[in-house]
This record gives C-alpha cells, sequence and structure tokens, in this order.
C-alpha cells in the first residue's frame, strides 16, 4: 500500500491542545488509564493530547466519543477556531502539503479557510450571521474567495440552496425565521459554497428531530457521493457514525484509545471504553 | 526692567502648546505613508467638547502659519454656526486672516462637503470626522476591526453591501460611502455625500482626516487612487438630481439643497456657498470634474 502513503490530503500530528499552565507531569497524569484530563498538580485541563491521523481524498471519518472527550476540540484546532499547544497539520492543496497550516499566518489561515475548507457547527448561530439574509450568508463565503458580481453570487447561492433542499425563494430571508433543520441546510450550503476538498461536522444533528436527522444525513451523504468531499464528522452518535463514516476514531479523555474501519469498531471494539459504547448502542 | 516675554500673550499660538503640536505632525506624516490608515493620536483637550470638530480642529492648529489663509465651512457653507465659531475661535488664536473665497485659502477645513471650485498643490483640505471607522457598523468591537484592517478582511464589509442591494435593489448608503484607498485600506470619508467621493481620487490636494472623539489621523496623500466600493454589476452612483437646477442659478453639475421658500414651493439651490456666490455673481470659477460628473447635461 505504498501508493496510498502520499496521497493523503490532511495529515495530523501530535495535536495537543491544554487549557491553563500545565508542568512536564501533565500529559502522564491524564488520559483514559486516570479516567480524567484534569492534572492532579497543575489544574490544567487537557482538551486533547497526541492526536494524529491521516485523511485520504473523499474519505469520511469519524470522531466518536462522550461530551469532554475533546472530539471538537480537534475539529476546531485544525479549523483554527482555537489555538494549539503543540502539534502540527498539513493539508495537501496548500504549499503543495509542505507547510505546517497551524503555524500560518492569520492572512493565509484565512485564505485556507475560505478556499479549501469548510465546516458546520452543531449550533448554526456559531456558523451563519442571523442578522444577513441567507443567500448574504452565503455570498459572504463567497466574496472571502473573490467573486464580486452580484448577479453570479445569486445565481452561486440559488444554486446551492436548490442542492441544500431549501426553497430557493427564501434566499433573502434571514435564517432567524428558519426552523432548526433549515438553519443546518443553510449552513451547509453556505460551508460547501466554494467546493472545498475538506468539510468539518460537529454534531450536525444533535438537536434536530429525528425525521429532520435523517434529512439532513441523507443531504450529506449524498453531497459527499456527489461531490467527493472529505469529511471529518464529530458525533457522540454512533449511528450517525455508522452511516456516515468510512474510519473512526474513538476518542476518550483527549486521547485516542481506538482508531480502525468504522464496520471493524462497531462489530468487534477492542478498548474497553468502544465497547462500552458499542454496548450501549440503541 | 526684564520682561517675561514668555508669559506676554494668555495662549500659545493656535491654542495648543508646541510639542503637542509636534506630536500631531508626526501623526499626520504618518498617516499621509499609509494612505488611509487610521493613526492613533493625543486627541488633546479643546475649548469646545470632542465630537464638535476638534479632530478638524487639531489637524488645523497644528499646521496653521502666520502666512495661512483659513476657509472654513460646515455643510458647504461659510456662515453656518459651527464654521463661524471655529473660524473666530482659530483667528483669535492665530491672528491669521480668513477668508470665504476657496481658490484664495491655504487652508480649508470642513465639515461633510468638499468644495465644489477645484482645489490645488497649494491648499491643504481638513475634514471633521464624527467615525473614522467604515467597519463599525458590521463589527462593533475595536480590536477585531484593527485585526481586520490588518489582514485586509473585509468581507464583511461587501456583504452588508450585498445586503443593501437585495433589500432595496441598490446600494443605500448616503453619506460616508465606503471607499477603498490605495488598494489597500477601507477608509470612512467622513460623511461627505457620495456626489463629492470622486473628487478624492487621484487629487491635486491632501486631504487630512482629523477624528477628535474616536482619537484617530488619516490622510489621502495628492494623486491617490481612491475607489469607492462596488460589486462588477452593481456600481457605485452619485446622487442624482434629475430634472432640476438651482433655482438662483439654473446651474446643475453642482450639489443641490432642497429647500421650501415661504411661499411654499419647493427650490433647489447649490449648496456651497461660496460657489454658488460666484456663479451668481458671475465670476470665473474652475469646478471640479469627473466622469460621474460630466455625464450631467450643463
Amino acid at each position: 500500500m505504498s501508493h496510498i502513503d502520499n496521497s493523503w490530503l490532511l495529515r495530523v500530528r501530535n495535536l495537543t491542545k491544554i487549557y491553563g499552565e500545565p508542568n512536564d507531569r501533565t500529559l502522564a497524569l491524564t488520559g483514559p488509564e486516570v479516567n480524567s484530563n484534569i492534572c492532579p498538580e497543575t489544574e490544567s485541563i487537557v482538551a486533547c493530547a497526541g492526536v494524529s491521523f491521516d485523511l485520504y481524498p473523499g474519505e469520511v471519518l469519524g470522531i466518536v466519543g462522550e461530551s469532554g472527550s475533546g472530539k471538537s476540540t480537534v475539529v476546531k484546532l485544525l479549523y483554527f477556531d482555537i489555538e494549539k499547544t503543540a502539534g502540527a497539520a498539513w493539508l495537501k492543496p496548500y504549499a503543495g502539503g509542505h507547510a505546517d497550516i497551524l503555524e500560518a499566518s492569520g492572512q493565509q489561515k484565512r485564505f485556507i479557510r475560505n478556499h479549501l475548507m469548510g465546516t458546520v457547527y452543531q449550533n448554526p448561530r456559531d456558523g451563519l450571521n442571523f442578522s444577513f439574509s441567507s443567500g448574504g450568508n452565503i455570498a459572504e463565503k463567497l466574496i472571502m474567495a473573490g467573486h464580486m458580481n452580484v448577479g453570479n453570487i445569486r445565481e452561486r447561492a440559488s444554486f446551492l440552496l436548490d442542492k441544500t433542499e431549501v426553497p430557493v425563494r427564501r434566499l433573502d430571508d434571514p435564517p432567524a425565521v428558519f426552523s432548526g433543520g433549515m438553519q443546518q441546510r443553510v449552513q451547509i450550503a453556505k460551508a460547501i459554497a466554494n467546493n472545498p476538498p475538506l468539510l468539518f461536522l460537529d454534531e450536525v444533528t444533535t438537536g434536530l428531530d429525528v425525521s429532520v436527522q435523517a434529512k439532513v444525513l441523507d443531504l450529506i451523504r449524498e453531497l459527499q457521493q456527489e461531490l467527493g468531499i472529505a469529511m471529518i464528522v464529530v458525533s457522540h452518535d454512533l449511528s450517525v457514525i455508522r452511516m456516515l463514516t468510512d474510519r473512526t476514531l474513538v476518542m476518550k479523555n483527549g486521547r485516542v484509545v481506538e482508531s480502525g474501519l468504522t464496520d471493524q469498531i462497531l462489530q468487534d471494539p477492542q478498548h474497553a471504553y468502544s465497547q462500552l459504547l458499542v454496548s450501549s448502542l440503541l | 526692567m526684564i520682561e517675561n516675554k514668555k508669559y506676554s500673550s494668555r495662549y500659545n499660538f493656535a491654542f495648543i502648546d508646541e510639542s503637542t503640536k509636534k506630536e500631531i505632525r508626526r501623526k499626520l506624516l504618518k498617516a499621509v505613508a499609509i494612505p488611509g490608515y487610521q493613526v492613533p493620536y493625543s486627541s488633546p483637550e479643546m475649548p469646545i467638547a470632542r465630537g464638535w470638530g476638534t479632530g478638524g480642529l487639531h489637524v488645523t492648529l497644528a499646521l496653521i502659519g502666520k502666512e495661512d489663509i483659513l476657509k472654513m465651512i460646515d455643510q458647504g457653507s461659510d456662515a453656518s454656526v459651527n464654521a463661524c465659531n471655529l473660524r473666530e475661535f482659530v483667528q483669535m488664536m492665530t491672528g491669521c486672516r480668513t477668508t470665504f473665497d476657496t481658490k484664495e485659502a491655504s487652508l480649508i477645513q470642513s465639515r461633510h462637503r468638499i468644495t465644489e471650485e477645484f482645489l490645488t498643490e497649494e491648499q491643504i483640505f481638513i475634514f471633521q470626522v464624527p467615525q473614522p471607522e467604515p467597519l463599525r457598523g458590521v463589527e462593533r468591537y475595536e480590536y477585531k476591526t484593527r485585526q481586520m484592517h490588518g489582514e485586509a478582511d473585509y468581507a464583511k464589509m461587501w456583504v452588508s453591501l450585498y445586503e443593501s442591494f437585495v433589500r432595496h435593489g441598490d446600494i443605500m448608503l448616503g453619506a460616508g460611502y465606503p471607499v477603498k484607498v490605495n488598494g489597500r485600506y477601507i477608509m470612512a470619508p467622513s460623511p461627505i455625500p457620495r456626489w463629492d467621493i470622486p473628487n478624492l481620487n487621484q487629487s491635486r490636494t491632501l486631504y487630512l482626516f482629523g477624528a477628535g472623539r474616536e482619537k484617530r489621523l488619516y490622510a489621502v496623500p495628492p494623486y491617490t487612487t481612491v475607489e469607492p466600493l462596488e460589486f462588477e454589476d452593481v456600481k457605485f452612483k452619485i446622487e442624482q438630481f434629475r430634472d432640476v437646477s438651482c433655482y438662483k442659478t439654473a446651474y446643475r453639475r453642482a450639489f443641490l439643497d432642497e429647500m421650501y421658500l415661504d411661499d411654499g414651493s419647493r427650490q433647489h439651490v447649490i449648496n456651497d456657498s461660496n460657489f454658488l456666490d460666484k456663479v451668481e455673481h458671475g465670476q470665473a470659477v474652475i469646478p471640479f470634474t469627473n466622469p460621474y460628473l460630466e455625464q450631467i447635461p450643463q
């Protein structure tokens, strides 16, 4: 499989985020073995530590774990919402994958966010500006990537809303007047506006009712198959992970405790915590 | 008898002490060096409240010399209260000659207008600015707007123009239309009407902006490119005075004020009072020209 080794899209090594002031023993004193991510000596909090993985083009990677396990932190670090403590990440389309994106300048990071990534947050208020119209929200992403023609922007925004099954005549309505499922679909339309090769989905269906959940998941799966976008799906819900992902990382107390093919993890979990997760699946 | 010359007058020339003037001049040099960039400055106490023209006054007083001839205008008029008070104050503090004549003035301080009469290399034009931050409408935190300027992150500004177009069918910004200076910084051109915006572009005059309350100075140096923000298919327009002209002079290529006369009739009149006088009395006057003005029939 050596030909695959260099075909990665996103490579992450030793990604670490610690809040507070850690000492030399902080990492040794926290983790799933002691069932805590708070250092007893310094009271610093290890949100995530030593997370490493490769993501291949068009692949869907799941990150699963209980709340506080650090799964959202990983995505937020990679989308530059928060600053890393340690670690590095490379993205193939940026500088040929030779430059650490976490060390890029603010301007460069914004370029990466606008051209090479998209994200869908659990809460639409994080991803959308509620004082702008839905079209305006999508326009923001397009303008950032250098589109300066109102006609073209509206055409593209209508196309995206149509694609995400939001009625196009609601283009000029603010997302504040939409239902939760519709808001989430506007967020997805915004995230894929510039055809990014990589999409982050952070608990996208949490808080939606079951029928709407199914619709949003269907949409994501369709888009993934149609556009071939690589995705990182963060969820505490194993059924979402099972439905969407090819490969899965299981996280607990800020560490990856198990990784492998999603089917394999669900059929034959190795780590005690994964076993617990799978057995508690309804 | 030894005469104490230091305290022979109650105030220093031009009111502000020399070291503070030096500081303001230094900041003005920086502003000129980085067109459109807002430079923080001391904004010293004045005998009028901040926000009533102190920014413009600081610049004027820091630059004025004994030989200068000062013109002070407010919304195009030499005779409005703000203009009269500030003019009298500067005159008292410097003994400089003042004038209504745009051509004669070497230093012009203005609120909300650029003169209709063409400005030259010999003149400096100073604006009083109430809100120097063009991004304030889309971002309320100062630390964020500074970062946005630093990274030239202007997408939000553009989206607000997009939204205005979508909601109203046009970009509904009257005064203070945002401009891009020298291809880099987005600048609030103080609340001058859109009419005056093209006159900032590649001008022969040095334009200085002072915001006293917000403590910011900025500048458009001569021969600098100033472009109003516009989309490829939604263009910037100046105010349209269709089918009306100045009722005193029948002049059309000037910014017009709408007014109601004593008999209840509605009339338009040239806003720039000195320009109106000159046109009315048939004096020779060279107005600004730009591609937008040239489309208006004379």
